[in-house]
């Protein structure tokens, strides 16, 4: 599969060369081009204006692009805010998204490999009985799932916010359909030399398919960290909150505290955007193969 | 998916590779490793995945207030309630108005980018990095951000202080129902967090479409521009719209965080997720309830999702391959 995704990043021949434009064509396509990159870039912007502005500037009667002095002593405010325990929610969120993505990986990993490559006569009957379930949106068995997970007792826990997530049949059919594309000859090699199943997939299979581990583990990731509805049902006392979940509770709270607010929301981005910089090829070829995130 | 081919021949096959591993591939073991690997996945699937969906039409002929274990019977009394109760009925509306705006704009917006980008000579990844950004946010930083920076009702947000430039007065863009500018701000940040990504698909789509082509139409005397896009571009993403329409319609379907927090005080614009959760999880906890109004949407969008696939040809078949 991997050799089907085209590479992006690759640049083919510009379609300028057959459309023929001239200087104004390719003047005017930059202007739009960057007017709506412009566009795009603004949201990013007004997030570093407010969280290095005073209160006073932020609100004040005339608009002001750059903050007068830039207060790098924000910076430390959303962790001094006594009402909301900011640093613990950032906490939990980077032990649930790392644990949800190492999760994910193993176990839909193990399983597409499973359904891929082991022969076993009722495969294609558990294979039918995961593609039933894509049918049906998580979003709209959260009620259901929070009833059980709260009969479990796992309600503010890392075990409620992690484990419900980790059985992702579209993950599992990914990796199944990236297996079945894996070339069989290395596998067969690593069989004649006395492996199982199981050495095959650690010592062959896994170490020849990082990338591909790679491009679900980045939108796992994403998805992970950005994940909003489940953290907030599951995450009843704030010590459980996730960093969205703190987010939003800043929305609601009745004093707003504009660049404390918008402080946190640039901390709570920055990783994302690490995590992006660094693996954004994997990102791409990931979203061009599977088209979908989570 | 192939099931039957050589199972316990015992030699090792060198040139041509058999489909079934020759050496170990004894029935016994493979059954066994077959549980082995898919064993912890399936464990979890049916445990919070499939029991969940049982529980959840089981609990829907319940009246279960408070309760995971009820003992009324009430048959389908709680479709009765839900499909009678207005704000449910409501919430069908909002996502019928949001999906209409969302999944075209997306599409031209997301189509739009990548033909930009695509033509590009210089600073193509650049360019592309731009666009693709806003997909690390979160909906609710990026609802954040809208909701008190941008589109603020009172003066100092970004686009009140543009509008007053030309001399327009202060809106109130979530505050107020009337006129209906809510649905500006929800269209907005969705179409900032979710264009790039598609664009994505569509700039892989676009480089796959065979240069011939547009030699060919060339030579046939198509113009460059609107009749090459018409007669050859979009014909050729067809496969591709067909799967991004179907994501998008699926993603609307499922919205529930720029709602949530946008318009957390209001009583308009309230999606079925949201109704959903203040059903079950809010004041009154009716679970029953709850219960059925999932089963309902569960329905409605296997119902819309097998309907688009039918008259607009699953393409994602053709699309992964």
């Amino acid at each position: 599969m991997t050799t089907t995704a085209p590479d992006i990043t690759e640049t083919t021949k510009p379609a300028k060369a057959r459309r023929g434009g001239g200087v104004m064509g390719s003047t005017g396509l930059y202007l739009a081009t960057g007017v709506a990159a412009l566009l795009f870039l603004v949201p990013f912007y007004l997030i570093v204006r407010n969280a290095l502005m005073t209160d006073p500037e932020i609100t004040g009667e005339t608009w002001k692009w750059f903050p007068t002095s830039i207060q790098w002593g924000n910076i430390t405010e959303p962790f001094d805010d006594v009402t909301v325990d900011f640093a613990r929610s950032l906490w939990n969120s980077v032990v649930v998204a790392v644990l949800h993505t190492a999760g994910i990986l193993l176990i839909c990993s193990m399983a597409g490999y499973g359904l891929a490559r082991i022969p076993y006569q009722h495969a294609n009957k558990v294979f039918y009985a995961v593609l039933v379930t894509l049918m049906v949106p998580t979003a709209v068995t959260f009620v259901p799932s929070f009833v059980l997970v709260s009969s479990l007792g796992w309600v503010d826990s890392y075990r409620g916010l992690i484990i419900p997530g980790l059985f992702s049949g579209f993950t599992c059919f990914l990796f199944r359909q990236y297996f079945l594309g894996f070339p069989k000859e290395l596998e067969e090699a690593a069989r004649v030399d006395g492996l199982g199943y199981w050495g095959a997939y650690w010592r062959i299979v896994v170490p020849n398919s990082l990338n591909f581990f790679a491009a679900i583990a980045t939108i796992t990731f994403i998805n992970g960290w950005n994940a909003f509805l489940w953290p907030l049902v599951i995450g009843q006392d704030p010590s459980a909150w996730t960093v969205q979940v703190a987010l939003s509770s800043y929305m609601t709270n009745q004093t707003v505290n504009y660049h404390l607010i918008f402080m946190a929301t640039a901390i709570s981005i920055l990783p994302l955007i690490f995590v992006f910089l660094f693996l954004q090829r994997w990102l791409v070829q990931g979203i061009a193969q599977t088209g979908i995130k989570g | 998916m192939s099931t039957t081919t050589t199972r316990g021949v015992a030699q090792p096959a060198p040139a041509k590779v058999s489909r079934r591993r020759p050496r170990r591939g004894l029935r016994a073991s493979s059954t066994f490793n077959f549980w082995l690997f898919t064993g912890p996945f399936l464990t979890g699937l049916i445990i919070f995945v499939f029991v969940p969906i049982g529980w959840s039409v089981w609990l829907s002929f319940f009246e279960a207030r408070f309760t995971v274990t009820p003992s009324e019977f009430v048959g389908f009394g709680n479709y009765q309630q839900v499909l009678t109760d207005t704000n449910f009925r409501n919430s069908l509306v909002t996502f019928t108005v949001f999906a209409a705006f969302i999944v075209p704009a997306t599409w031209a917006l997301s189509l739009g980018l990548a033909l930009l980008v695509n033509r590009l000579r210089f600073m193509r990844a650049f360019f592309r990095s731009v666009f693709f950004l806003p997909t690390a946010v979160s909906y609710v930083a990026a609802a954040l951000i809208w909701k008190m920076s941008i589109f603020n009702g009172v003066r100092f947000g970004l686009a009140n202080t543009v509008l007053g430039w030309f001399g327009v007065d202060n809106i109130a863009w979530l505050a107020n129902p009337d006129p209906p500018w809510y649905w500006l701000v929800i269209v907005t940040v969705r179409l900032w967090l979710q264009s790039g990504f598609y664009m994505i698909l569509f700039i892989a789509a676009l480089q796959n479409i065979p240069r011939e082509l547009y030699e060919a139409a060339s030579i046939d005397g198509a113009k460059p521009g609107w009749q090459t896009f018409r007669h050859i571009t979009l014909p050729q993403l067809r496969a591709t719209s067909t799967a991004v329409i179907l994501l998008l319609l699926v993603a609307a379907y499922q919205a529930f965080d720029e709602f949530f927090n946008l318009l957390s005080k209001a009583t308009w614009g309230q999606p079925p997720l949201v109704e959903l959760y203040k059903m079950a999880l809010g004041q009154n906890q009716n679970y029953g309830a709850g219960s059925a109004g999932a089963v309902v949407l569960t329905l409605l969008i296997c119902v819309v999702t097998l309907l688009q696939g039918r008259i607009m040809g699953f393409g994602r078949g053709e699309e992964s391959k």
